[in-house]
C-alpha cells in the first residue's frame, strides 16, 4: 500500500511546478502544458483519496476531468492557432493591444 | 543465494524476464522472415520469382539485408534535432513489442507473459503511442517532405485508431471482459447459432461480429501504413515520406518497427476475432493453431498490399471519418440491442 | 517494498519531467517531457490498482492530447523562447517565489496530517475488477454527468472546427 502522504506530496509538487510554469513562461503553448500538469496533479489526488477511502467515485471523477481536459485543450489550441494567424506570435506578452 | 532464489517475488520477475526474452527473439526472427515472405509473395504475384540467390530458395536473404544495412554509411542532416532524430526509430519498435506482453499464445500459463485485466486497453494505448515515432521522425529530419509525410501519416493513424477501438467494443460486449485471456477462453467450445450446434466450427467471434472483423482488418492496414493506405510513405509521391533522411540502422529500425506493428496487430486480430489458440484437437496444440492463424492473416495483409492501388489522401480521410466511424458506431448499437433482447429469450 | 520503490521511481520521473517541461527552451522538447510525465503518472495509477484510469491516461492524455499539442507546435514552427528585459526577469522572479511559498505551505499542511483515516469497507462488496466497478457507478449514479460530458465533447468539436476555419471564406485550413 502506498501511504497517502506520499501521493499528496507528489501531487503538491506537480501542481506547484505547473503553477510556476504558468507564471514564468511566455510561450502560450508551454503555459497550456503547465495547466495540463496542474490538472494531472488534481487527478492524482482524486485517485489517491479514492484508494485511501475505498471509494470508486474518485476514479469516476478522474474520468470526467480527463474528458473536460481533452475538450479544453482542443478549443484552446484552436484559439492559439487563430492568434498566431493574426498576430504572428504565440508569446503572451506581445499580445497587448488592450493594455492601458 | 538460496534465500534470494526462494523469494517468490524474485522468481516471478526472473520467470517473466525469461518469457520476455523468448518472445522478443521469436518475434525478431518472425519479422525478418516476414520481410522475406513479403518479397517472395510479391514476386510471385508479379509473375517473377523473388529472391532466390542467397541460400536455398533465398532463405538467407534477411541476413544479407541486415548486413547490408549495418554496413551502409549513415548520413545525419546538419540542422536536425539530434536527440529526437536518434530516439524516433526506437519509439517505432517499443510499443509494438509491449503489445506482445499481453497476447496469449497458448492455453498454458507459460505461453503468455502476463494477464492484466485491461489487456485490450493496453493494446489501444500502445497503438496510440505508435504515432509519436512517425511524427517525431518526420519533424526531426528538418526536411519539408519528411515533415509533410510525417504529419499526414500521423493524422491518418489517429483517424483510423478511433474506428479500430470502436470495432473492438463489439467483442468486448460479447466477451464481457477486457482481459485477452478471458476473451480467448470465451471463444472455445462449439458454435451454437440459435440453439443449433454447428459441427466443425468453434465459437469464434468473427461469426458473431463479421462487420467488426472487416473493419478491424481495414483499420489495421491503415494503422500500420500499409497499402492501400500507404500514401504517406509511398516512394513515388513524397520521396520516402517521414523516413527520407534516415539511413542504415535507423531506417532498419523504422522498417522493423513497421513490420513488428503488423505482426502485433495481426496477433491481436487473431486473439479477438479468430479464436486465439482455439482449434480442433487437444488444447496443448494451441500454440500451433495460433501461429497458423497468424500466418494466414499475415499472408492476407501481404496479398492486399500487392493487389490494390493506393488511396489518395483525401479519399483516405473521407473513408476513415465518414464511412468507417459511423459503421462501427452502428455495429456497437446493433450488438448491444441484440445482446439485450436476445438474452431475454 | 517493491511497490513503494516503484512508486518512488515513477514519482521521481514525473517530478523531474515536470521540471524539464517548464525549464526547457524548445517547445517540442517540453511536450515530449510532458508525455513522459503522463506515462509516469499512468504507472503510479497502475500501482494504486486503478488500472482502467492508468490505461485511459495513456490513451487520452499521452496518445491524443499531446499528439494534438505536437501537431500545433510543428504547424506553428516556433523558434526558441527568448527571454530578455528587466520586466521579464522581475515577473519570473516573482513566479518562482510564489511557487516556493506554495510548496512550503503544502509541506506544512502535510506534516500536520489532518486528513481523515480510511473508512470501513463498503456494505455491498465491490465487483471484481476495476473497470466493472467504475462502470457500475458511472452508468447508475453518474449517468447524467456522463451524458453532459458527451454534449461537452460534441460542443467542443463543433467549436474547434468553427474557430479553426476562420471568419473569411477560404482563410482557414481544417484543424482537428
Amino acid at each position: 500500500m502506498i501511504p497517502l502522504t506520499w501521493s499528496l506530496a507528489v501531487s503538491a509538487g506537480l501542481f506547484t511546478i505547473g503553477l510556476v510554469g504558468v507564471l514564468v513562461r511566455r510561450n502560450a503553448l508551454v503555459i497550456f502544458m503547465s495547466i495540463e500538469l496542474m490538472l494531472n496533479a488534481a487527478n492524482l489526488v482524486f485517485v489517491a483519496f479514492g484508494q485511501h477511502m475505498n471509494d470508486i467515485e474518485g476514479q469516476v471523477v478522474v474520468f470526467f476531468v480527463m474528458a473536460v481536459a481533452a475538450a479544453e485543450v482542443a478549443v484552446g489550441l484552436a484559439i492559439i492557432v487563430n492568434l498566431f494567424r493574426l498576430r504572428e506570435t504565440v508569446f503572451v506578452d506581445e499580445v497587448n493591444l488592450l493594455k492601458g | 543465494m538460496m534465500q534470494i532464489w526462494s523469494n517468490p517475488d524474485v522468481q516471478f520477475v526472473v520467470w517473466a524476464l525469461v518469457k520476455i526474452t523468448v518472445i522478443l527473439f521469436t518475434m525478431l526472427g518472425l519479422v525478418s522472415y516476414l520481410i522475406y515472405a513479403e518479397r517472395k509473395i510479391a514476386g510471385h504475384i508479379q509473375s517473377r520469382t523473388g529472391p532466390n540467390r542467397v541460400g536455398p530458395l533465398g532463405l538467407l536473404q534477411p541476413i544479407a539485408d541486415v548486413l547490408k544495412l549495418f554496413f551502409k554509411e549513415e548520413f545525419i542532416p546538419d540542422e536536425a534535432n539530434k536527440v529526437i532524430y536518434h530516439v524516433a526509430p526506437t519509439l517505432a519498435v517499443v510499443p509494438a513489442l509491449v503489445t506482445f506482453s499481453v497476447i496469449p499464445f497458448g492455453p498454458q500459463d507459460a505461453l503468455r507473459v502476463t494477464d492484466i485485466n485491461v489487456g485490450l486497453l493496453l493494446f489501444l494505448a500502445m497503438s496510440s503511442l505508435g504515432v509519436y515515432s512517425i511524427t517525431l521522425g518526420g519533424w526531426a529530419s528538418n526536411n519539408k517532405y519528411a515533415l509533410l509525410g510525417g504529419l499526414r501519416s500521423s493524422a491518418q493513424m489517429i483517424s483510423y485508431e478511433l474506428a479500430m477501438g470502436l470495432s473492438t467494443v463489439g467483442v468486448l460486449l460479447l466477451a464481457g471482459s477486457l482481459s485477452l485471456v478471458r476473451i480467448v477462453e470465451m471463444q472455445s467450445g462449439p458454435l451454437t447459432l440459435f440453439g443449433v450446434a454447428i459441427p466443425f466450427l468453434q465459437n469464434w467471434f468473427v461469426f458473431f461480429q463479421p462487420v467488426a472483423f472487416v473493419i478491424f482488418v481495414i483499420t489495421a492496414l491503415a494503422e500500420t501504413n500499409r497499402a492501400p493506405f500507404d500514401l504517406p510513405e509511398a516512394e513515388a509521391e513524397l520521396v520516402a515520406g517521414f523516413h527520407t533522411e534516415y539511413s542504415s540502422m535507423k531506417f532498419g529500425l523504422f522498417f522493423l518497427g513497421e513490420f513488428m506493428n503488423v505482426i502485433a496487430i495481426c496477433a491481436i486480430a487473431v486473439t479477438l476475432f479468430l479464436g486465439g489458440w482455439n482449434g480442433p484437437g487437444p488444447p496443448a496444440l494451441g500454440i500451433v493453431w495460433f501461429f497458423l492463424k497468424l500466418a494466414a492473416l499475415l499472408f492476407f495483409f501481404i496479398w492486399v498490399r500487392w493487389t490494390f492501388p493506393r488511396l489518395r489522401y483525401d479519399q483516405l480521410m473521407h473513408f476513415g471519418w465518414k464511412v468507417l466511424l459511423p459503421v462501427t458506431l452502428i455495429n456497437v448499437v446493433v450488438t448491444a440491442f441484440v445482446m439485450h433482447w436476445g438474452a431475454g429469450r | 517494498m517493491i511497490v513503494e520503490s516503484l512508486f518512488a521511481a515513477f514519482a521521481a520521473v514525473a517530478l523531474c519531467s515536470g521540471l524539464m517541461v517548464i525549464l526547457h527552451r524548445n517547445a517540442v522538447t517540453s511536450a515530449l517531457f510532458l508525455v513522459l510525465a503522463f506515462c509516469a503518472l499512468a504507472g503510479i495509477y497502475l500501482l494504486m490498482g486503478a488500472e482502467f484510469v492508468g490505461m485511459v491516461q495513456i490513451i487520452v492524455y499521452a496518445g491524443a492530447i499531446m499528439v494534438l499539442f505536437l501537431f500545433v507546435i510543428m504547424y506553428l514552427n516556433l523558434k526558441h523562447d527568448v527571454e530578455t528585459g528587466v520586466q521579464v526577469a522581475v515577473r519570473r522572479g516573482l513566479g518562482w517565489i510564489l511557487g516556493a511559498v506554495l510548496l512550503t505551505e503544502g509541506a506544512l499542511l502535510l506534516r500536520r496530517g489532518w486528513f481523515p483515516g480510511p473508512v470501513a469497507a463498503p456494505a455491498v462488496p465491490p465487483p471484481a475488477g476495476n473497470t466493472e466497478a467504475i462502470g457500475e457507478v458511472l452508468f447508475t449514479r453518474y449517468l447524467f454527468p456522463f451524458e453532459v460530458i458527451a454534449m461537452v465533447l460534441l460542443v467542443a468539436m463543433v467549436g474547434v472546427i468553427v474557430v479553426g476555419k476562420g471568419l473569411r471564406p477560404g482563410a482557414g485550413e481544417e484543424e482537428r
